[in-house]
C-alpha cells in the first residue's frame, strides 16, 4: 500500500537521520579515545594499523597525582550528597507535611537559588570561605551546595504525592515526626533520591569553576581542576598525553553510566521529573 | 582589609627580625611553581628540593600550578586566603602588580649582609632588571628565557634557502616565511612559513620583541607609563600584521601559544617565536634538523626577556622568609643554575654558571643553548606596569583586534594607548 | 509558638542557614559592595555609590560580554533543546540499535567540561585538528577557528550543545516513556497523521518537561564558562567573553573586586528577570494533567 510504503520510507530516513546524528555525537570521543591509545605520531593521521600503546595513559597517569585527585572527588561527592540527602529531606519535609507560618514566604526564598547557583557569587563565597578558614579545604568546595534547592523542591514534590492515609497510619503507632519521616517518607520517594542523587553526582564530579577558585593543594583538588593545571605548559602540549589524562578524569563517571543507563533514565521516569 | 594575624605577625617580625635570622625552627615551605609537569622537569625541581633537605633540614614542598597566568591567579588566591605558599616562582614582569597588592615582601626587609649583597650582584643585568621598584629589591632570577626562532632546516633547503644563515631583518624575514609557506594544488596552505604568539598571556611578550626590534621600550620603568602610540610601536604591528596580510605566511588572526611547539614539531609551521626554555623538548621530539636563531629586527636582531623569579610573600614568618631566601640562594648557585639551564634550555641567570664545566659540556654537545645568553644585550625586559594583567589585556585584545582585520594598526595602538593610560592613571601621583 | 511550628523551623535550619549563607546572603553582600570602590593593599574602601555603574555603562568589554552572551544563550537554548527532543523521538521509537544511540547522545553530558574543552580544543586545531581534516576531505580550506573573532563564538556555542542535548534528552525521554498510549492509538484510529499527532497532543503535554529543560538551560547558558577558561580566554579580542566569565578574570585575574561585584549584580538581574519570565509568564500557559 502506498501509506505503508510512504512510512517505510520515512522511518528509513528517520533511522539513517538518527544515526548519523549518533555518529557526529560520538566522534569527538571517539578521536580522544584514537589519539590516546596510539602514539602521539599518529594523532592527526588514521593510519588503520597504527601501534596500540598503553604508554600515553601511564605517562599521563605519572605525571600528576590523578589518584590523589580521585580520592578527592569521590571524598567530595560523597560528602555532598550525604549532606543534601540529610538537609534536603528534612526541608522537604517540613514544606511539605508541615503548616507554619511564613511557609509559602519561605519556600519561595529557596527556589530563589533554582536559579542562582553559587557559582554566580563566586567573589563573595570565596571571601566567606576565607573567613571561615575553610578555603583549601574539600569541604570548603562543598559547603555552598549542601543546601540545594533543587534537592529540596524535588523531595517536596514527591512527599506531597505520599498517600496521607499511609502518614496517619504510622502516626496512629505512636511514631514521632522524625520516624513517620524515616519510615514512610523517605522509603516511598526512593526514585527521587536516585535521580536526584545522579544529579547531583554527575553535577559534582565535573564541577570545575568553583572548586578551581578554591583549591590551591593536591590534597584538595578534585579531578576537573587537577586536569587543566595538567595540560598547561610552557613547553608545549603533547596531545596524546592530554587526551589520556582526559579519558582518564572521565572514566569512572562513564563506566558508571555504561553500566548502569538503565536504571538512570527509568529512576528518572519515577521520580516524575517531567 | 588587615587581618589582625598579619598584622600581629608582621609586627612581631619586624621588632624581632634582628635577633631572629636562622632558619633552624622551620620545618617545612611550600613554594608553586609554573613549569610543565610530566617528564624530567618535574622530577629536577623534586632533586633540588630533596638536596636542599639534606643539606638544610628543611623540608620544600613544590606544588605546580599551571603555566605563568594560572599560577599567578592561584598563587595570589592563596595568599588572600590566609593560607599559602612562602615564595613562589612568579611571572617576572608582575612586579609592580604584585607591590601594589601588598603581599610581598623585600628582600631588604628580609635581610641582606654583604654576602648576599655579592650574590645578588652576580645575576645577569637583563634579569634583574624586573626586581627593582620603589629603591627595593623584590625578586630573584629562576627561570629566565629570551624569545627566540627555531626553524626547520629540512624546509629551509626545499625552498631554496640557506639553513645556516637565519635572516636578520624584517624585510629578509617576511621574504623567506613568504617562500616557506606552501602550498597544495588547491590553495590549501600545507606548511605556514611562520608562526608567533597572539593569545593572552603571550601576545605582549611576542609584541615586546617586535618592538624592541624597532627600538622602542614599550613601558618606562616605575611601570607608570607605557609607549604603545609611538610611531614605532605602530611600525612594530603593522609588521605583526604584514606577516598575515603582506605576506601570507602566517594565518590570519590569532595563533595560540600551546599550538606552537606542536606545529613545529608536526612539521606544520617552519619557523615559530618561542622561549629558550623549549630547547629540551625540541631536542628530544623533533624529528628533523632544526635551528635556533635571534629573533630579526628592523635592521638588527632584537628580542625580549621572559620567564619567573622566585618572589617572596610577606605572610611567612621571619624564619620562614629566611628559609626560602636560603633557598633561592642555594638553588641559583652556578652549579645548579647551570643543571638546571642544561635540562631546560632556560638561561643560565648568573655569568658564573657559564663558567662551570656543566655548562661548558652542554654547551659544547648542545651549541644552540649557549645562543641565548647572546642576545642578553640585544633583549629588553617583558612588559611590566602596575595593573599589568589588565594592562595585557587591554594591548591584547587590541593588537587581536588589528590581526583579525577589524582595527588599523594605528587605531589599535592609539585605542590600547588611551585605555591604559585610564588604568595608570592613579599611578602616576604616586 | 505551635510544637509544630518549632518543629518545622528546625528541620528547615541546618538547609536554610546554608542556602541563605551561600546564595542569597553573598547577593546581598554583592550589591553592597558594588557601592564601594576597589580596596588597595591595606586601605579600607571608600564609597562611591553608583560609580561603578556608570564605569561598567562606559566599558565596551561589558557591552561586548552582554552581546555575547545574549548570542550564546540565543543559540545554545534553542538548538540544544529542539536537538534533545528530536533525540528522544528518536530513541524512544522502534528504531533499531536504540540503546547503542541513548548512549551516544548522553556521553557527552558524562564527561566533565574540562574535559570536553581539550578533546575540542583539539579539533579546532588549525591545518591538522580534526574539524579542518574533514574539511579539507572536501577540499575546504584550513579555518583558524578559534583565533578568527567571526568562528570563535559559534565554536563556543557547538561545544556546549554537544554537551548538553543529550541531558535534556534524558528528561524528554522518562516524559515519552510515561506518556499514555491510548491517546496516540485514539488519534490512529481517527486517520490523524504521525506530525499533527505531535503537533497537537505529544508537544503540549510536553509543555512541563520543556519548561524544566529550558530553566536548566538558561542556568547554563549564564553559568558554565568551563570551554572559555580552557578554549580562548575570552579572546579573540574578547569574541568569547561572557559575562560570568569576565566576572572571573576582572576579579581573580585583576582583583577588581568592586567591578566584579558590580558585574555580578547585572547578571543576577538577567537571572532574577529569566526567571520571572519562564516561571510567571510561561507557567501560566501550561497543561498539566
Amino acid at each position: 500500500m502506498m501509506v505503508a510504503d510512504h512510512n517505510r520510507a520515512d522511518r528509513a530516513l528517520e533511522t539513517i537521520g538518527a544515526w548519523m546524528l549518533g555518529i557526529l555525537w560520538l566522534l569527538p570521543l571517539l578521536y580522544a579515545v584514537w589519539t590516546a591509545f596510539h602514539p602521539a605520531a599518529y594523532a592527526t593521521r588514521f593510519d588503520l594499523f597504527a601501534p596500540l600503546t598503553l604508554k600515553n595513559l601511564i605517562t599521563a597517569w605519572q605525571a600528576a597525582p590523578f589518584a590523589r585527585y580521585l580520592l578527592n572527588t569521590v571524598m567530595l561527592v560523597t560528602l555532598i550528597l550525604a549532606a543534601q540527602f540529610l538537609l534536603c529531606t528534612l526541608a522537604a519535609f517540613a514544606f511539605a507535611r508541615l503548616t507554619f507560618p511564613g511557609r509559602d514566604l519561605l519556600f519561595a526564598v529557596v527556589l530563589l537559588q533554582l536559579m542562582v547557583m553559587p557559582d554566580v557569587l563566586l567573589v563573595e563565597n570565596y571571601r566567606t570561605l576565607v573567613q571561615l578558614h575553610l578555603a583549601d579545604t574539600i569541604l570548603g568546595i562543598a559547603l555552598p551546595y549542601l543546601g540545594s534547592a533543587f534537592g529540596i523542591f524535588l523531595l517536596r514534590q514527591t512527599f506531597l504525592t505520599i498517600p496521607q492515609p499511609l502518614d496517619d497510619a504510622a502516626r496512629l503507632e505512636g511514631c514521632g515526626l522524625l520516624a513517620r519521616l524515616w519510615r514512610v517518607y523517605v522509603p516511598l520517594a526512593k526514585p527521587t533520591y536516585i535521580a536526584y542523587g545522579l544529579v547531583s553526582v554527575s553535577y559534582h564530579w565535573n564541577n570545575f569553576l568553583w572548586p578551581l577558585i578554591i583549591t590551591n593543594s593536591v590534597t584538595t583538588r578534585p579531578l576537573t581542576v587537577g586536569l587543566s593545571v595538567f595540560a598547561t605548559t610552557d613547553q608545549g602540549i603533547d596531545w596524546s598525553i592530554v587526551t589520556a589524562a582526559t579519558l582518564m578524569t572521565s572514566a569512572p563517571l562513564l563506566v558508571a553510566f555504561l553500566l548502569f543507563q538503565r536504571q538512570f533514565v527509568q529512576s528518572f521516569m519515577r521520580a516524575g521529573i517531567r | 582589609m588587615i587581618r589582625r594575624r598579619t598584622l600581629l605577625t608582621t609586627t612581631a617580625g619586624m621588632l624581632a627580625a634582628p635577633a631572629i635570622l636562622r632558619a633552624q625552627t622551620v620545618q617545612k615551605l611550600t613554594f608553586y611553581y609554573p613549569i610543565a609537569v610530566g617528564g624530567p622537569l618535574q622530577a629536577i625541581i623534586d632533586g633540588y628540593c630533596k638536596g636542599f633537605q639534606q643539606e638544610t633540614g628543611i623540608a620544600v614542598e613544590p606544588v605546580y600550578s599551571g603555566a605563568y597566568s594560572e599560577t599567578l591567579i592561584k598563587a595570589l588566591a592563596a595568599i588572600k586566603s590566609g593560607a599559602g605558599p612562602q615564595f613562589s616562582v612568579l611571572w617576572a614582569s608582575e612586579i609592580h602588580s604584585l607591590v601594589d597588592q601588598d603581599i610581598l615582601v623585600s628582600l631588604d626587609e628580609i635581610g641582606l649582609d654583604a654576602d648576599a649583597k655579592t650574590w645578588l650582584g652576580g645575576f645577569f643585568p637583563a634579569f634583574m632588571a624586573n626586581s627593582h621598584a620603589d629603591g627595593k629589591t623584590w625578586s630573584v632570577p629562576f627561570q629566565r628565557s629570551v624569545a627566540v626562532f627555531y626553524y626547520n632546516k629540512d624546509a629551509f633547503r626545499d625552498a631554496g634557502l640557506d639553513p645556516d644563515n637565519f635572516p636578520t631583518t624584517w624585510s629578509s624575514l617576511g621574504a623567506a616565511a613568504e617562500k616557506l609557506t606552501q602550498r597544495d594544488a588547491s590553495g590549501r596552505v600545507t606548511r605556514w612559513g611562520i608562526k608567533i604568539a597572539g593569545d593572552l598571556g603571550n601576545a605582549q611578550w611576542t609584541f615586546g620583541a617586535l618592538a624592541n626590534q624597532a627600538e622602542q621600550v614599550l613601558m618606562n620603568e616605575a611601570g607608570t607609563e607605557v609607549y604603545f602610540n609611538k610611531p614605532r610601536t605602530i611600525e612594530a604591528m603593522e609588521f605583526w600584521q604584514s606577516l598575515s596580510k603582506q605576506h601570507h605566511a602566517t594565518p590570519d588572526g590569532v595563533s595560540n601559544w600551546p599550538q606552537l611547539s606542536p606545529d613545529f614539531l608536526e612539521g606544520n609551521t617552519a619557523i615559530i617565536q618561542f622561549t629558550t626554555g623549549g630547547l629540551t623538548n625540541f631536542l628530544a621530539k623533533a624529528k628533523f634538523p632544526f635551528g635556533v636563531a635571534g629573533l630579526a629586527g628592523k635592521n638588527s636582531p632584537h628580542t625580549v626577556v621572559g620567564g619567573a623569579n622566585m618572589y617572596f610573600f610577606k605572610s611567612a614568618s621571619p624564619a620562614e622568609r629566611a628559609a626560602s631566601l636560603r633557598f633561592a640562594r642555594w638553588i641559583s648557585q652556578p652549579e645548579r643554575a647551570a643543571d638546571w639551564s642544561s635540562h631546560t634550555g632556560y638561561i643560565s641567570t648568573s655569568p658564573a654558571a657559564y663558567e662551570t664545566q656543566t655548562m661548558k659540556n652542554y654547551i659544547a654537545k648542545v651549541p644552540a643553548a649557549g645562543l641565548g645568553r647572546t642576545f642578553l644585550p640585544v633583549a629588553t625586559g617583558e612588559l611590566s606596569v602596575h595593573e599589568n594583567q589588565r594592562v595585557y589585556a587591554v594591548l591584547t585584545d587590541n593588537m587581536q583586534a588589528c590581526l583579525g582585520g577589524t582595527k588599523t594598526p594605528a587605531k589599535a595602538m592609539e585605542d590600547a594607548q588611551s585605555e591604559t593610560d585610564r588604568i595608570l592613571k592613579p599611578y602616576k601621583r604616586a | 509558638m505551635r510544637r509544630e511550628t518549632i518543629h518545622a523551623y528546625l528541620l528547615l535550619l541546618p538547609a536554610l542557614v546554608l542556602l541563605v549563607a551561600f546564595t542569597h546572603w553573598p547577593a546581598i553582600e554583592t550589591l553592597i559592595d558594588s557601592l564601594y570602590a576597589t580596596p588597595r593593599g591595606a586601605h579600607p574602601a571608600p564609597f562611591v555609590g553608583l560609580a561603578n555603574y556608570t564605569d561598567l555603562r562606559d566599558d565596551p568589554v561589558f557591552w561586548q560580554a552582554l552581546r555575547n552572551n545574549a548570542i550564546y544563550a540565543a543559540a545554545t537554548i534553542p538548538v540544544s533543546i529542539v536537538l534533545a527532543l528530536l533525540m528522544a523521538l528518536a530513541v524512544n521509537g522502534a528504531l533499531p540499535g536504540r540503546s547503542a544511540l541513548r548512549l551516544a547522545y548522553f556521553l557527552p553530558t558524562m564527561l566533565p567540561m574540562i574535559a570536553v574543552a581539550n578533546i575540542w580544543m583539539f579539533f579546532y586545531t588549525p591545518d591538522y585538528g580534526l574539524f579542518d581534516q574533514i574539511l579539507g576531505w572536501f577540499g575546504g580550506g584550513r579555518h583558524n577557528w578559534l583565533g578568527d573573532t567571526s568562528t570563535a563564538l559559534p565554536a563556543m556555542i557547538a561545544v556546549a550543545v554537544w554537551k548538553e542535548a543529550g541531558f535534556f534528552m534524558i528528561f524528554y525521554l522518562a516524559a515519552l516513556q510515561t506518556m499514555p498510549m491510548d491517546l496516540r492509538e485514539a488519534a490512529a484510529l481517527e486517520g490523524s497523521s504521525r506530525l499533527n499527532y505531535f503537533r497537537r497532543v505529544t508537544l503540549p503535554l510536553l509543555m512541563p518537561t520543556t519548561l524544566f529543560v529550558l530553566v536548566n538551560a538558561v542556568i547554563n547558558a549564564f553559568r558554565v564558562i568551563d570551554h572559555i577558561i580552557v578554549m580562548t580566554r575570552g579572546g579573540p579580542d574578547n569574541a568569547t567573553t561572557l559575562l560570568l566569565y569576565y566576572i572571573y578574570e576582572t576579579g581573580f585575574r585583576f582583583w577588581d573586586t568592586a567591578t566584579a561585584a558590580t558585574l555580578t549584580v547585572v547578571l543576577l538581574t538577567i537571572l532574577a528577570l529569566s526567571a520571572w519570565l519562564q516561571f510567571g509568564v510561561l507557567g501560566r500557559r501550561i497543561h498539566y494533567r
